[in-house]
């Protein structure tokens, strides 16, 4: 434990602490542009420099280890100067563009040209000039204003694991960009424009729409796949102007995915914003008193097991309870929120969470991936995954489709045969699983959304039981989830009740005539054909798939525009709020079940949000506990049955359009067809240096 | 004493008389009154009249949206909308000043990086309706190429003081 003085204060830190990680435990504020966190030191800007004792020459703070003894001064007129001149060459070749930059007015250049830098300049001559790269359809290049702090490349090495950007060319012709010009082929890229500290890498469908100091930020959590990241919307009046991560050490760290930060501008399009009935085979607008009316005159006389409810990926914890309760007034068994025709079994909360927790994956030593492309399906799990194998001694293994995933992955098998190997024992990476410290299995959509998902539910659980996942303090059994929506449908039970049909059992009811109304509730991911002569009632926020077969729609708000409560895969509640109203008639989804319980004469027992939250905990404890995992304890689940040979199939094929505010969005489909471009670029064997 | 003065005054109209040779003086002077609308008084190059939004001289608009003008306004009468141009560049969509708002301050045109907005010599835009003074950028356009002339002789008589 090297104790030092800094700045007069005497300090003791762990052994490898930086001078820099010193000061900010002290509170003493050092300027930097290429330290990071989360990345490796290169200590190229030298804008942290500190003045030490017995050292001649003034000494880079963040990658200067605190050693016995030393005194370190961070505010000497040595320091200050080397600062200031460190400031003054930073600010020789960059442009005084800052009127027309977006990143003016949250720079760290602008901020720290503010406490550091002259307030003129000295330099007379020609500044140079570097050419924009195109980086696809995500990121704005001005590689003009480039510092050369190297932060994007070592994200891009790093964290997102592609090592496509690198630094070309030595002292002034120095140019950061990508070796190949081409779009970043990252689920992850747009953390680029958060750790690029000036406006070189900025982000192109938010160029020029706004400023920092005229947005509302509003704290919330992302809802398009089950990680449930942290996010900040920042909206301009009506309107979300952009979305940004917000810091959290056990979801998302400070990054997330393209689709959570780039998605919203499906916020504004194909939205419903008012009810509409189908008259004469076309939907037709109206008031919401004749929309319940209709749904009210069709459900007269109908008996409970002749109604059906479906759950979609989005559909909040609130609505997921109001829906149950609905159908419970009305006497209807036929309830699933597995839209993606998943079948496991849900009795035991340890069956379909995400155990281990996503903080939790950095203990691990041995994962086996089942079913599942992490890298699509939860990126910011994956970039743990990657992160825990970057410190070394990760054994990764998958059991389905080949994968890419940034980290090598032995590939076992396809299906449930290899599986079942794994579990008695005669595949070589049972000893494995068995032989680490911290074993993992996380069973994707891919190997439950089958006919005999309940079955590769329960030969997981074998394995788990054989290999040892389970021990004190540690719990490697983990099903990672795609819909923001599902885990809180399962811990209240929006499962098919005694005698009741799960969601092929309702669609085959459908078209068998032996259903007569079906309540979506945002389930956009079914073909409409398959609805057979059923009265369709579809509450959502878009109108996408689930809309253009309905008979009846109700408008609801979008996950920007509510006070909701979600449950990402680990089963954490966390809750949105509300960054703008939602557009016309749109209400809350909670709030139109309620509305039409009581049009039908069986009113929900809860009249505020308050009332709804107190139910949500009554009927689940670990709705009360925000922010907080609740332990999963470990019990018998999943069913044994009859195993199908074929290999698993990956749930998401397209990682950016996988729900209606994806599809509904721009800038997911620019990058569906960029990646679509440089697939057929790669399979064409084309790199652009052909000639 | 004070009693006795006061009393002679009066007696002899002094006072009267002084007021009136004040009249007969300014009779012969010249007026201070101005005719106007025929005459107008002097205006200094630092007048803050009302607001215009100029160009380059090869017709190009200076202002590149970067809102430091809806920033500082303490009138909150700047609303600014922005997008890349099909050129690329920073350009403005919207560009509207309520000048039933506006304090006339000028603190736009000390923000402005690119002398786009200042506030001109101008002083007389009354309107009959309230909704004619809610300028939008076309109205502030205009009106910099109808003053552009005397605004960039008033900038640069004003350049060496800053």
């Amino acid at each position: 434990m090297p104790k030092l003085t800094i700045d007069g204060i005497e300090i003791e830190v762990d052994p490898g602490t930086s001078i820099l990680q010193a000061c900010e435990m002290l509170g003493i504020e050092i300027p930097r542009f290429c330290y990071h966190d989360r990345l490796s030191v290169p200590a190229n800007c030298r804008m942290c420099l500190v003045e030490m004792e017995r050292s001649p020459k003034p000494v880079a703070s963040c990658a200067m280890p605190c050693g016995e003894g030393m005194v370190v001064r961070t505010q000497s007129e040595k320091a200050l100067k080397a600062r200031h001149a460190t400031m003054e060459f930073l600010l020789l070749n960059h442009p005084l563009d800052c009127p027309i930059c977006d990143q003016g007015g949250e720079c760290d250049l602008q901020d720290q040209a503010m406490a550091y830098g002259f307030d003129r300049g000295r330099y007379r001559e020609t500044k140079r000039a570097v050419k924009d790269k195109d980086v696809g359809p995500l990121i704005k290049t001005i590689m003009t204003r480039c510092i050369h702090c190297t932060r994007c490349i070592r994200f891009s090495d790093e964290i997102a694991g592609v090592s496509v950007l690198g630094g070309i060319g030595r002292g002034e012709h120095t140019e950061v960009g990508p070796y190949i010009e081409q779009a970043i082929q990252s689920e992850l890229s747009g953390n680029l424009i958060d750790v690029c500290p000036v406006g070189a890498l900025t982000s192109k469908p938010y160029a020029f729409t706004a400023r920092p100091w005229e947005l509302r930020k509003t704290e919330s959590v992302d809802v398009l796949d089950a990680v449930g990241s942290n996010i900040r919307v920042d909206t301009r009046g009506a309107e979300v102007m952009r979305i940004l991560p917000r810091l959290n050490e056990d979801v998302n760290e400070e990054w997330i995915s393209d689709k959570t930060r780039f998605s919203y501008d499906g916020l504004r399009r194909r939205r419903l914003d008012r009810c509409y009935v189908r008259r004469d085979g076309k939907l037709v607008p109206v008031s919401w008193d004749e929309a319940f009316a209709a749904v009210a005159d069709r459900l007269t006389g109908v008996s409970g097991d002749r109604i059906a409810a479906l759950a979609g990926d989005l559909a909040d914890a609130e609505s997921q309870l109001a829906l149950k309760d609905l159908m419970t007034a009305l006497a209807s068994p036929h309830l699933d929120c597995r839209q993606d025709g998943a079948r496991f079994d849900a009795s035991a909360r340890a069956g379909y969470l995400f155990n281990t927790t996503i903080a939790g994956i950095e203990q691990a030593d041995a994962v086996l991936l089942i079913g599942t492309n992490p890298r699509f399906e939860a990126a910011l799990v994956n970039a743990r995954l990657r992160k825990r194998w970057l410190r070394g001694g990760l054994t990764v293994a998958a059991i389905g489709p080949a994968l890419d995933l940034t980290y090598p992955v032995a590939h076992l098998g396809a299906g449930t045969q290899t599986l079942q190997d794994v579990a008695d024992g005669k595949h070589s990476f049972a000893e494995t699983l068995r032989a680490a410290r911290g074993p993992m299995l996380i069973l994707g959509m891919g190997a439950l959304a089958r006919s005999d998902g309940a079955a590769v539910q329960a030969l997981a659980r074998r394995i788990a039981d054989s290999v040892g996942l389970v021990r004190d303090g540690w719990n490697g059994f983990n099903v990672l989830h795609t819909a923001a929506g599902r885990v809180a449908g399962l811990e209240l039970g929006l499962l098919p009740g005694a005698g009741g049909r799960d969601r092929d059992a309702i669609l085959d009811g459908c078209a068998a005539g032996h259903l007569d109304v079906v309540y979506l509730l945002g389930a956009d991911e079914i073909p409409g054909d398959r609805f057979g002569d059923a009265f369709v009632i579809y509450q959502g926020s878009h109108g996408d798939r689930g809309a253009h077969r309905a008979d009846v729609i109700f408008p609801a708000a979008a996950y920007t525009e509510k006070h909701a409560l979600y449950l990402n895969t680990e089963g954490r509640p966390q809750l949105t709020r509300p960054a703008t109203f939602p557009p016309g008639e749109a209400r809350d989804d909670w709030k139109i079940l309620r509305a039409l319980s009581e049009r039908l004469g069986k009113p929900l027992a809860y009249n505020t949000q308050g009332e709804l939250r107190r139910r949500l905990a009554a009927v689940n404890p670990a709705f009360g506990r925000i922010d907080q995992v609740t332990p999963a304890r470990w019990q018998a689940f999943g069913a044994a049955g009859a195993l199908d040979p074929a290999p698993f199939a990956l749930p998401i094929q397209t990682f950016h359009q996988t729900d209606p505010i994806t599809r509904a969005s721009d800038t997911m489909a620019a990058c569906a067809d960029e990646l679509f471009r440089s697939a057929e670029t790669i399979a064409t064997g084309r790199t652009g240096t052909d000639g | 004493m004070g009693y006795l003065d006061r009393t002679a005054r009066s007696l002899f109209l002094s006072e009267l008389l002084s007021g009136l040779g004040m009249t007969l003086r300014y009779m012969f002077k010249p007026k201070v009154t101005l005719n106007y609308p025929n005459e107008k008084g002097p205006l200094s190059p630092r007048f803050r009249g009302e607001h215009a939004l100029r160009r380059y001289p090869n017709g190009e608009e200076r202002c590149i949206a970067c809102k430091l003008c809806e920033a500082v306004c303490p009138a909150l009468a700047i609303t600014i909308e922005a997008e890349p141009r099909d050129d690329g560049s920073r350009r403005t969509t919207r560009y509207d000043i309520d000048m039933t708002k506006c304090i006339y301050c000028g603190l736009c045109q000390e923000a402005c990086p690119v002398d786009a907005i200042v506030q001109g010599p101008n002083f007389e835009f009354s309107t009959e309706t309230r909704e004619e003074l809610f300028y939008n950028k076309d109205k502030l356009l205009a009106n910099g190429d109808r003053w552009e002339a005397q605004i960039a002789a008033n900038l640069a008589a004003d350049a060496p003081y800053r």
